[in-house]
């Protein structure tokens, strides 16, 4: 790793300067990680008065329970729901604000802002109005003859949530669609233009293409944020409900450990989050890596 | 624009115009409900804003909603900002300091240092709910100032960013403050943090508004009310038991618990695009 051609000299100068950081890493992120991993092979007793080891009794138990097994499923059917519509539709807003010449930046500055909404308040505003009883859109929806209940029926609080986790997303997405088109050099718009290309081939053939990488970025990120940026937004809710239809993984991990007081299986939780962090973050670093050279 | 085409202008700014009107529909709504009567929005929601909003906004900040037994909102919004300001310049402080040593001085254990912040781009504290907690609750933090902001004041992100920022800065300048006779906490203090003010900036907005959404950790480390913050109060107003909750003081702390980095994104607009991108690379 490289430093500067000119550097200082000082004996215990640069200990002292990243000490503060490197503390806080160590008691509040890396001990309490190595802490769950450790828990993760212990299994204790109800009374919290013995433990053994069980080795990967904790892990074996948690993929044969078809609670934790559905509740991953339903991540992964969440996130993907939230990063596919968010995606789109922020997509069709940037492709349309990047042809917008004058209004541009209005119009950036009428999109952006959800984005600054935490999504347990974008979680209770569209809590709000998708109540059954006195909620305007289900109110809207029972005069089209669909009676909306998001307190019984699985399919509707899920789409709920997912409305409200891609509501604040979209303006993320957008933002950086926008930034990939307006990069691309407007020469070669122009060049296909000339030859005869209308606006919807040259996006599909030029634009859609060069945008690739953003895609790619983006899939990511939102999968992340799906994952695990949106436990307000169920815990503030549905908390799960109703049944267990929107127990995505993270708001699992937290009821089993201050609910269920369940530790062995919590700590098991968490490392298999982990895991799934890391590997996203890997794939994010390849492609970072990539992107320096396109 | 490449070629002028009518018809595709008119639907650019009709899609985006609607767009817009979506996206702040809901926000509209709960501005409405929070300036009727309790019963109004029961009654089923005005499309209009009322007159009740005085009476609502000086309820919910100076009293609360005591039969949810939380404290007035107004207290939250301090928590939040003090909990906001906290994370946010203990994270520009320390990533600062050491992005500063990782890049000007040469040490051993340098690397290892550098990856040890790394590592903690890949533990957000949704994956170590249990064990973090435990670690706060032994140290005595539960139910302060300190325990709300110093374990989430570690960021890889800002370093990183600092770190790029630094190797970029002329190696002239180090040179010039060396022969000057400037040490290296006078050249920290005089040249590189001056130079990266607009960095520091666009740090600040992103990390406000990280600062402020907070709902996880607020929640595990307070049990006393009187240092809840108000994003994560409000599920307490919205889950309050047995009673109807009373929508139009729900959707006026809403709106005040939104309020703050909304504003902050749309004052500091080209500070946070900015930010958000170079964070993002």
């Amino acid at each position: 790793m490289r430093t500067k051609k000119v550097t200082f000299r000082h004996r215990w100068l640069p200990y002292a300067l990243v000490a503060p950081q490197i503390v806080i890493t160590l008691v509040f992120f890396i001990w309490p990680a190595s802490q769950a991993l450790y828990q993760s092979v212990l299994r204790q007793d109800a009374f919290g008065l013995r433990t053994e080891f069980v080795g990967l009794a904790n892990f074996a138990r948690l993929f044969a329970d078809p609670l934790y097994l559905e509740s991953f499923f339903t991540t992964v059917w969440f996130s993907a729901l939230v990063a596919g519509s968010s995606m789109l539709v922020a997509l069709v807003l940037a492709v349309m604000a990047d042809r917008v010449i004058r209004q541009a930046t209005t119009y950036r500055t009428l999109l952006i802002w959800p984005y600054a909404v935490a999504p347990a308040i974008a979680g209770v505003l569209w809590w709000f109005l998708f109540n059954p009883t006195i909620g305007i859109l289900a109110y809207a929806l029972e005069a089209l003859g669909y009676d909306w209940n998001h307190y019984q029926d699985g399919t509707d609080a899920m789409t709920m949530i997912v409305i409200a986790a891609a509501w604040r997303q979209v303006a993320y997405n957008f933002l950086f669609f926008l930034a990939g088109l307006q990069a691309i050099p407007k020469s070669l718009t122009e060049a296909a233009a000339i030859d005869g290309a209308g606006p919807v081939k040259r996006f599909v053939t030029i634009q859609l293409p060069l945008l690739s990488p953003t895609v790619f970025f983006l899939i990511v990120v939102n999968v992340v944020y799906a994952f695990f940026e949106t436990f307000g937004i169920v815990h503030a809710t549905t908390a799960g409900g109703p049944g267990n239809d929107t127990v995505i993984l993270v708001y699992k991990v937290w009821r089993d450990a201050f609910e269920g007081l369940n530790l062995g299986s919590s700590a098991a939780q968490s490392v298999i989050l982990m895991a799934i962090v890391i590997a996203l973050t890997a794939i994010q670093f390849r492609y970072i890596e990539r992107r320096v050279e396109y | 624009m490449v070629e002028r085409r009518p018809l595709l202008t008119f639907t650019q700014h009709a899609v985006l115009i609607v767009g817009a009107a979506i996206f702040v529909f809901p926000i509209y709504l709960a501005f409405v409900a929070s300036t009727h009567t309790g019963t109004e929005v029961n009654r089923g929601l005005p499309l209009l804003p009322g007159d009740q909003m005085q009476e609502n906004y000086a309820i919910v900040l100076g009293e609360g909603l005591s039969t949810a037994g939380a404290p007035p909102i107004g207290l939250m919004l301090m928590n939040s900002t003090i909990m906001a300001l906290a994370i946010t310049l203990g994270k520009l402080a320390i990533s600062l300091l050491s992005s500063f040593a990782i890049v000007y001085f040469k040490f051993p254990f340098r690397v290892l240092a550098f990856w040890t912040i790394f590592i903690t781009l890949m533990l957000p504290v949704e994956v170590r709910i249990l064990p973090t907690y435990e670690v706060v609750a032994q140290l005595g933090m539960l139910n302060s100032y300190a325990g709300l902001s110093i374990p989430l004041i570690a960021s890889a992100t800002a370093t990183f960013l600092f770190r790029q920022f630094f190797m970029t800065v002329p190696d002239e300048l180090t040179e010039a403050a060396r022969i000057d006779g400037a040490g290296p906490m006078k050249f920290f203090r005089d040249i590189l943090v001056p130079l990266s003010r607009t960095n520091i900036a666009a740090l600040f907005v992103i990390l406000f508004i990280y600062g402020w959404n907070q709902y996880l950790w607020p929640l595990l480390v307070t049990t006393d009310e009187s240092y809840y913050t108000v994003v994560m109060g409000i599920q307490r107003l919205a889950n309050s038991g047995d009673q109807l909750p009373q929508w139009n003081l729900i959707m006026a702390t809403a709106i005040l618990a939104l309020l703050p980095p909304v504003i902050v994104i749309i004052v500091m607009q080209r500070l946070f695009v900015r930010g958000l991108v170079e964070v993002e690379k």
